[in-house]
This record gives structure tokens, C-alpha cells and sequence, in this order.
């Protein structure tokens, strides 16, 4: 034990650096109006609490379940705007509270509420289970007989890399007027789920056909008339309705309004694109030239 | 399956393939677990960028990484299905970034000894969590979303035979009865107040094994990440994946040294984690941090460009959160709890625990990575080993015929224990102090520097929590109530401190992730050791030291002996602390 340092010098060393969060103490106090209730019903309730350098609205949703509502009921994982938990409205908005910071609001009131397009369940966390079912309705990734590892260039797939960046948080679900104002939840997927079939639809290996489920099955694209509210909205910046709807509106439209594809579907009855396909070369470069003429 | 992360996920696909009826049990919505914030990316040793790649490499790195106290079958099985599970993924439908090849790109991380991180830009975890559970949505597993199980169910035999759980939504509970159970929960990083967990890192899974007979395993490891955000407050903690460091990050000191040569010559920023964090830790100790008692993290010339392509989540992350522009200012970092290489001991075949009918894989079961865990090495651990788990359960049930039912005086006994903190009348111990409690003594006396005596007073101070737990009340009633859930929590996170602190104090050595300030060095004795956990008869931790047994020859092979498995580190500045 010949190189170690004195006892105090060890024990000192063991304790980790204490951070001085006082020093992150604003001095001053804030007010959020917190909507607590159920499906029922409920009402905005006020709480006060002390102003943390930096704190964003969750920080200080959790202070106050920490410290004057335990049973205050809010979602969350991450802290870091990935995992999508924790959307909920601020005076109206959706908005991730991970990501909104107080200070943001200055000279406003704070109105925290759930999401209105589904289901209250209790204070901020609504019922969003219903996205879940709806995903499970889309066909899901198939590349046919095709094994991997696949070759695919950076240029085939770059198109791809915008819509898988969704971390789920509905908000653009919440948005969509068609959901939350026409509560077509029944007939009409929402933008998340037209942001998954576009990347479907345009990878290369895929050899699924989901037009059939946007336009005639519960899909339905057509409801959307592209008022972009979806994307303003997107924590992650996706172009929902540039680069996700109107594609897929557009490859809609090829495959029902052009009338010799139309003649083709009433002859081949509804197969899918790929069984008609030849092998899977030709298959892939296919669905490159498709990307490209969409780009 | 307990637990919809990674290693949750891919064990349902295992499992209904083989023709099980699988229901998979998850605290939070599909999507959120831990897995979805993985950043960096998947360790597998495809060789697309340094072909010289292979699976004896990975294997050597994950087992000198480990200090030698892995289990080197599963280390062995890991390096060598992983590159099958990556391009499973691919099958799947993820995407990862490409080489100009056309193949899956890889990149450097630290000790791995060739670039091998499959990544797709920062969110490799998400594109991972969103294909698997695609995969299942697709299948007919049924996903029991905000779900928490509270307890396994055994039968006379001691087969597991189902477990309890109650709704977050209602408070009902679930009474399930399965033939087996595969524990996929994840970590505890939330016994610590700097953590990168989020509240889901209770360590519920060990614990529901432990209290089910199970044997635990290298429980004193818990991996301290060298890079979580230090400031604002409410951000301390928060991961900054070491993607930045594999993108050339350079880590500074107040002075503007790149201090990281006195630590590790060789490997730099790019040295295991362990190294790296200690290396933080005693520049901050030592006087040389930051304002807000960090140390700097600079990639500044990446430039924009490279940033906002290969790190955009963290330059989000900074500038939305911290309201740094990481492309023209330095980080600020310091270590984080952030991974638990401990858990539930499994058979590297079934992934079987000790218990009849109770598997485990991911971030829960242990032996995989001994005493550190190297960046990307958990991804690909959650499907070699989900894969197993899922497989070895359906081989289990196919092969034994027995009842699933237990007595109902045994699920009400249970139903009325989770019932009482809300109907204790009068003054009650709020739930949420006692965990911040807790993890303040953590902080304090378990940290990534440890001393006997610190320990010692540490587990003074949990056991005195421990008295208090039964006072734990919550108001409200069981629909969504976070209150009430906590009290859970804390009950399982004080058991879990108290054997992290008890085989910490057994473990007199320096090691990985164990530091032992009061002994000099690696122990060779120690490093043929695991530290055994079980639960004794009296319902006390007992802790048994466990023989390794002898790697084989076309193992040990692989390894220069004299350079390679000396087990700790004694390079330059660390030996002094
Ligand atoms: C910020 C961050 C970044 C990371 N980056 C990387 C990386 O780049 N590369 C890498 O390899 N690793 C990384 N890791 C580590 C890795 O992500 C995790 O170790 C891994 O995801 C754990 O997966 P899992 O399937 O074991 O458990 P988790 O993903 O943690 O999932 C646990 C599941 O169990 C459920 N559960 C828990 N308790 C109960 C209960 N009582 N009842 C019912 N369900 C329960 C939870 O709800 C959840 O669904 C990172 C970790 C974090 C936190
Ligand atoms: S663009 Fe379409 S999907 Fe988006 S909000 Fe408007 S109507 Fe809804
Ligand atoms: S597309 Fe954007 S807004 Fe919609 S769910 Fe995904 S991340 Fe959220
Ligand atoms: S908590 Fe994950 S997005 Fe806010």
C-alpha cells in the first residue's frame, strides 16, 4: 500500500462533490394551473411552487406531486424529449413538458391539461391506447424473401431517416382537427401513423402495399385536406404533411385515378405489389426509382 | 414477460414463434422503456468498417472490460450471436446508416478495439424498441400496457406459477397465471439522485426474483457513465451518450489540459468507462471542474455540419434544455449512474435462473459484463439474451405439465399488503422523501470512490430507512396514483442498496466499477470470484463467494496471458486514488 494518500485525504475523496443546488434557487416563485380530475370531470387547480433555474415544466409538475399531490397523476421517462411520455397541452398547445421550460412563459399563465383528442383518464395522462391498435393494423415491414444483411446505399434510405425519428408522442394525433374536432378515430389513422406507412412504403426492401389501407381501409388519407397543423407541432421535426401525406396522397391518387392501374386492380382482384414482382433485385431497384420520382 | 424493453420484447418474438401464448406485462406505455433512450448504438463485430473484426475480438474486449469476473460463456455466446441479431433487426425493418458499401456502418466507442457500433445517428434505441415492438404488435402477444407486477407466484414445488400486478390506470389488479415467467425489467439506477434512469429503474425484477429464492450475482457493480449533464438542475444526470466521444469528443479540465493522457496513454477518451469516470471524478475532486462541478466535453470541431448529422439529439438536448450550442461551446459533464452489470444469475444456454420456471435476460440478469459494461454491449445483450430467454421458457412449459393454481388466500394476502399505505390512518412517511432519502445515502457512501468505513455507515443509514418503510403512506385513491406506486418503489429500492452496500463491503479490492479506496489494487484471489446473493431463511441478505470456473482452452487461448488478464487497472494517475 505504498502509494496511498492519508486516511482524510481517502475518506474526502470518497464523498462525491456536493453541488451547491441552492445556487439554482431563483429566489422566486411561479404558479401552474394544474388540470386535476377525470374522465368526469375536473378543473384547473393552482399550485405555487419555488423557480429552479433552467426548470422546465415537468421538473416542476414532479416537484409538486413530490411536495404538495402525491397522487398527482403525469407521464414520463426520459427528461430528454426521446421517449415521447410526457406530452400534454399548455394553455392549449401540446407540448412535450420535458422540453417546455417556465421561463418560456413568462408574463403568462401556466395552464397545464391531458391531451383532448383521447380519453381523460386522470389529470394529465389520457387514454392513448387506441394509437396502439391502429398500428397494429398496418402491415408491417416485409421484404419478401429477401435476407439480410441488405445492401443499400446512404442515398436509398436517407429519405427514410425523417419519419422513423417519431418518438411517439401523439401530439400530432392531438392536433389533427379530424381527431380531436370530427372524432373520426374510427375511419382516419392520424398523421403519426401516415408518418409510419410513408417509410414503409418507400423502403426499398419493403414489398407491401398499404395504399389499399390509406384510402379504402382505415387509413383514410383522404380526410386530411393539409392544414400542416401536425407538423407545427412535431417535437422531433418532421414534415409530416410535406414529406409524409402528400407523397402518400400523391402514390393514392397514381394507384386509384389513373385509369389503366385502375383496370389492372379490377383484373388482378387486390394483390399486393410484391407477389407480382420478379426477383428481389429488380424488386428493390423498383422501389428506388419509385423514392426518386417522389424526391 | 415482465418488462417490454429490448430484452422483453425479443423474448415474446422468441416465444410466440415457438407456439406459446405470450402476454408481455410493461410499467409504461409500449415504447418508453430505457431502451428507447439508448443513443450511442449495438455492439456487434459485423467487420463492415475494420474487417479485421471478429467475434474472438469482442469477446476478448467485453472480458477484459468485465475484469475477468464475467461468466465467459455468455460472453462467449454473446460475441458470437451478435452480428446474427443485428441483422435480424434489419429483417425487421430498422434502418441503420450505411457505409459507402451499402452495408450497416459502424462506429468507434470506448475499448472496443475496432469500430463496431452499429448506430443510426444518436437514437440507435429507438429505431431498436420501434421495430421490436412493430414485431409484436404484429404477432398475437397480448401487451399489458401500464402494468406493474408485484409479486411471483410459486407453487408447492417451487415453480413459478404467475404473478400479481395492478393497472396504473385503475389500481385493479391482474391476477396472470403462466407456466413460466421471463423477468426483463431493467435496471435500478434510481436508488441514486444523479442517475440517467428514468422512474421506471427500480430494480422491481431483481427484487420480485430475489424475494422468489432467486440467486443474484455481482450486485456491489454498478456502472458509473463518465458524461451526464451537470446543469440546470433539473437535467443533472441526463445522459450525453459517449457517441460524442466516439465522434472525437475531447474531454477538458477548467485549466483547458486534456487531462485523459494521465489516465489511460493509449486509449485517451476512448478508455471503458470506468477509467473515464474516475478520471472526471478526481479532476472535479481534485479542483479543476467547472462552475457547476463538472468537467468539459468538447466537440466543437466537428463543426455544425457533422454535428447536426452524426449528434443530433444532443445538440438538441443541449441547446433546448441547457441553452448551450454544442457547436460552439464546450459540455459540461460528470459522472451518472446510469447501468446495473449485477442481477439475476442466469444459465447462459436458457437464460434459466435458479428458481424452476423464472428466466431473466437484459439489463436484469447479471454476468454478462462482470465488472464494467462496454458502450453498445447492452443492446445486443438484450437480444442474445431475450432471444434465449423466450426460447428457453417455451422449452421449459413444453416439457413440464403442472397446474398454475395457487391458493386464493395467497393473492389476497398480496392484494391487501399493496392496499395498506392507502388506508393507514394518521401521520404517515411520504413516500417520495424517503427515496430522495435514499438516494442521497447512496450518493453519499456508495458512490464510484468507496471506502469500508463509508460503506459501513451507509448501510447503518439504509437499515434505519428500512425500519420506516412499513410507516409509507399514500393518499388518494388507486386510480392513476404516482403516490402510491412509490411506495412500492422505495420498498424494493431500499433492499436493493442494502446488498449493493453488503457485497460492496466484501469486495476489498479495486476492480471496474468497484473502487475501493482503502485497498491498493485488483486482488487476485477477489478475481476469481463472483459474489452470490439469496435471499437466506430468515429473510436476510445472504452472500456467498462463488468460484469462477476455469475459462476452456479454445477460450483462454485467445488471451496473451501476461498482458491481458491482469483484471484491474494500475496505469498511470489511478493508482494513487
Ligand atoms: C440514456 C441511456 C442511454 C443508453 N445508451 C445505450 C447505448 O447507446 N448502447 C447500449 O448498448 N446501451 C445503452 N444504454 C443501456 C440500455 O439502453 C439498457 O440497458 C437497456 O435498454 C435495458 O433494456 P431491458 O430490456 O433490459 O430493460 P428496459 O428497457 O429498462 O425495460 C424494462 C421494462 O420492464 C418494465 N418493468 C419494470 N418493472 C416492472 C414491473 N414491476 N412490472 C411490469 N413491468 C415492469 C418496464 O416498464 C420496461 O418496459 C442506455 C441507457 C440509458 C438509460
Ligand atoms: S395536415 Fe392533415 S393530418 Fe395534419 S393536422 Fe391537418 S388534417 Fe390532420
Ligand atoms: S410524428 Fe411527430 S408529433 Fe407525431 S407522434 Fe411522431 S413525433 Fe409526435
Ligand atoms: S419524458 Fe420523454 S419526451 Fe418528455
Amino acid at each position: 500500500m505504498s502509494d496511498r494518500t492519508n486516511i482524510t485525504d481517502i475518506a474526502e475523496m470518497a464523498h462525491a462533490p456536493a453541488y451547491n443546488d441552492d445556487a439554482a434557487n431563483t429566489g422566486e416563485t411561479r404558479t401552474l394551473q394544474i388540470f386535476r380530475g377525470d374522465g368526469e370531470g375536473g378543473s384547473l387547480v393552482p399550485y405555487e411552487i419555488e423557480l429552479i433555474e433552467g426548470m422546465v415544466v415537468l421538473d416542476a409538475v414532479l416537484k409538486i406531486q413530490a411536495e404538495q399531490a402525491g397522487d398527482l397523476a403525469v407521464r414520463w421517462n426520459c427528461k430528454a424529449a426521446h421517449c415521447g411520455s410526457c406530452s400534454a397541452e399548455i394553455n392549449g398547445k401540446p407540448k412535450l413538458l420535458c422540453k417546455s421550460r417556465v421561463e418560456e412563459y413568462d408574463g403568462q399563465e401556466i395552464k397545464v391539461m391531458p391531451l383532448q383528442a383521447f380519453p381523460v383518464v386522470k389529470d394529465l395522462v389520457s387514454d392513448v391506447s387506441w394509437n396502439y391498435g391502429v398500428s397494429a393494423q398496418i402491415q408491417p415491414f416485409n421484404p419478401g424473401k429477401e435476407q439480410a444483411p441488405f445492401t443499400m446505399y446512404e442515398e436509398d434510405v436517407e429519405r427514410l431517416y425523417e419519419p422513423k425519428k417519431c418518438i411517439e408522442c401523439f401530439m400530432c394525433q392531438d392536433v389533427c382537427h379530424v381527431l380531436r374536432t370530427h372524432h373520426k378515430h374510427p375511419e382516419f389513422a392520424g398523421p403519426r401513423f401516415f408518418v409510419r406507412t410513408q417509410w414503409l412504403e418507400m423502403h426499398p426492401m419493403d414489398e407491401n402495399n398499404r395504399l389499399q389501407f390509406l384510402k379504402e381501409g382505415r387509413g383514410g388519407v383522404q380526410y386530411c385536406n393539409i392544414t400542416k397543423c401536425c407538423s407545427e407541432v412535431c417535437p422531433v421535426d418532421i414534415h409530416i404533411t410535406d414529406n409524409s401525406i402528400i407523397p402518400l396522397k400523391e402514390r393514392v391518387a397514381d394507384e386509384y385515378y389513373d385509369p389503366a392501374k385502375w383496370l389492372m386492380r379490377k383484373i388482378r382482384g387486390n394483390r399486393r405489389n410484391g407477389s407480382a414482382n420478379g426477383n428481389g433485385g429488380t424488386r428493390a431497384s423498383h422501389k428506388r426509382a419509385e423514392i426518386r420520382t417522389n424526391g | 414477460m415482465i418488462g417490454a424493453g429490448g430484452a422483453g420484447l425479443r423474448a415474446a418474438v422468441a416465444a410466440t414463434e415457438r407456439g406459446l401464448s405470450v402476454g408481455v406485462v410493461t410499467k409504461s406505455l409500449l415504447g418508453k422503456a430505457h431502451t428507447v433512450m439508448a443513443e450511442g448504438g449495438i455492439a456487434a463485430s459485423l467487420g463492415n468498417v475494420d474487417p479485421e473484426d471478429g467475434w474472438q475480438t469482442h469477446f476478448k474486449d467485453t472480458m477484459k472490460s468485465g475484469k475477468f469476473i464475467n461468466n465467459w460463456r455468455m460472453a462467449e455466446i454473446f460475441a458470437k450471436e451478435a452480428p446474427d441479431r443485428v441483422y435480424e433487426l434489419e429483417q425487421w425493418g430498422a434502418l441503420f446508416n450505411r457505409t459507402p458499401e451499402g452495408k450497416i456502418s459502424q462506429r468507434p466507442f470506448g475499448a472496443h478495439t475496432y469500430r463496431r457500433l452499429c448506430h443510426v445517428g444518436d437514437r440507435t434505441g429507438l429505431e431498436l424498441i420501434r421495430t421490436m415492438q412493430e414485431k409484436v404488435l404484429a404477432t398475437d402477444t397480448k401487451v399489458y400496457m401500464e402494468t406493474t407486477v408485484t409479486r411471483l407466484f410459486q407453487n408447492d414445488e417451487g415453480r413459478v406459477v404467475g404473478a400479481l400486478a395492478y393497472t396504473r390506470e385503475t389500481g385493479k389488479f391482474i391476477h396472470f397465471k403462466a407456466k413460466a415467467v421471463v423477468m426483463a425489467t431493467g435496471g435500478w439506477g434510481r436508488i441514486f439522485k444523479v442517475t440517467s434512469n428514468s422512474w421506471e429503474g427500480t430494480g422491481d425484477g431483481v427484487m420480485l426474483a430475489y424475494h422468489a429464492g432467486a440467486e443474484l450475482v455481482d450486485m456491489e457493480m454498478m456502472q458509473f457513465h463518465p458524461t451526464g449533464m451537470v446543469w440546470p438542475p433539473g437535467v443533472r444526470g441526463l445522459l450525453v451518450t459517449e457517441g460524442v466521444r466516439g465522434e472525437g469528443g475531447l474531454l477538458k479540465n477548467s485549466e483547458g489540459d486534456r487531462y485523459m493522457g494521465n489516465y489511460d496513454e493509449e486509449r485517451m477518451e476512448l478508455s471503458s468507462r470506468d477509467v473515464v469516470a474516475r478520471a472526471n471524478y478526481t479532476e472535479v475532486k481534485e479542483g479543476r471542474g467547472s462552475p457547476h462541478g463538472g468537467v468539459y466535453l468538447d466537440i466543437t470541431h466537428l463543426g455544425y455540419d457533422k454535428i447536426i448529422q452524426k449528434l443530433p439529439t444532443m445538440h438538441e438536448q443541449f441547446l433546448k434544455l441547457a441553452d448551450i450550442d454544442i457547436s460552439k461551446e464546450p459540455m459540461e459533464v460528470f459522472p451518472t449512474v446510469h447501468y446495473t452489470m449485477g442481477g439475476i444469475k442466469i444459465d447462459p444456454e436458457t437464460a434459466a435462473s435458479n428458481v424452476p420456471g423464472l428466466f431473466a435476460a437484459g439489463e436484469v440478469a447479471g454476468g454478462l459484463h462482470g465488472a464494467n459494461r462496454l458502450g453498445g454491449n447492452s443492446l445486443s445483450d438484450l437480444l442474445v439474451f431475450g432471444r434465449r430467454a423466450g426460447e428457453g421458457a417455451a422449452e421449459y412449459v413444453k416439457s413440464n405439465g403442472y397446474s398454475t393454481d395457487i391458493p386464493e388466500s395467497a393473492v389476497e394476502e398480496e392484494k391487501k399488503r399493496m392496499l395498506d399505505p392507502l388506508q393507514k390512518q394518521g401521520e404517515g412517511e411520504n413516500p417520495y422523501h424517503l427515496q430522495q432519502e435514499l438516494q442521497e445515502v447512496m450518493m453519499e457512501h456508495a458512490n464510484l470512490m468507496r471506502t469500508g468505513d463509508s460503506l459501513k455507515e451507509g448501510l447503518g443509514k439504509v437499515l434505519a430507512l428500512k425500519d420506516r418503510l412499513p410507516n409509507m403512506k399514500a393518499s388518494g385513491s388507486t386510480l392513476f396514483n404516482p403516490g402510491w406506486h412509490a411506495v412500492q418503489d422505495v420498498n424494493n429500492l431500499v433492499t436493493i442498496s442494502e446488498v449493493i452496500l453488503r457485497t460492496a463491503l466484501e469486495r476489498t479490492e479495486r476492480r471496474g466499477a468497484q473502487w475501493r479506496l482503502d485497498f491498493d489494487g485488483p486482488d487476485d484471489d477477489l478475481g476469481r470470484v463472483n459474489f452470490i446473493v439469496k435471499e437466506d431463511a430468515q429473510g436476510e441478505v445472504g452472500i456467498e463467494k462463488r468460484d469462477i470456473p476455469p475459462m476452456p482452452e479454445h477460450l483462454r487461448r485467445l488471451f496473451d496471458e501476461n498482458q491481458d488478464m491482469s483484471g484491474g487497472e494500475k496505469t498511470g494517475k489511478e493508482s494513487q486514488f
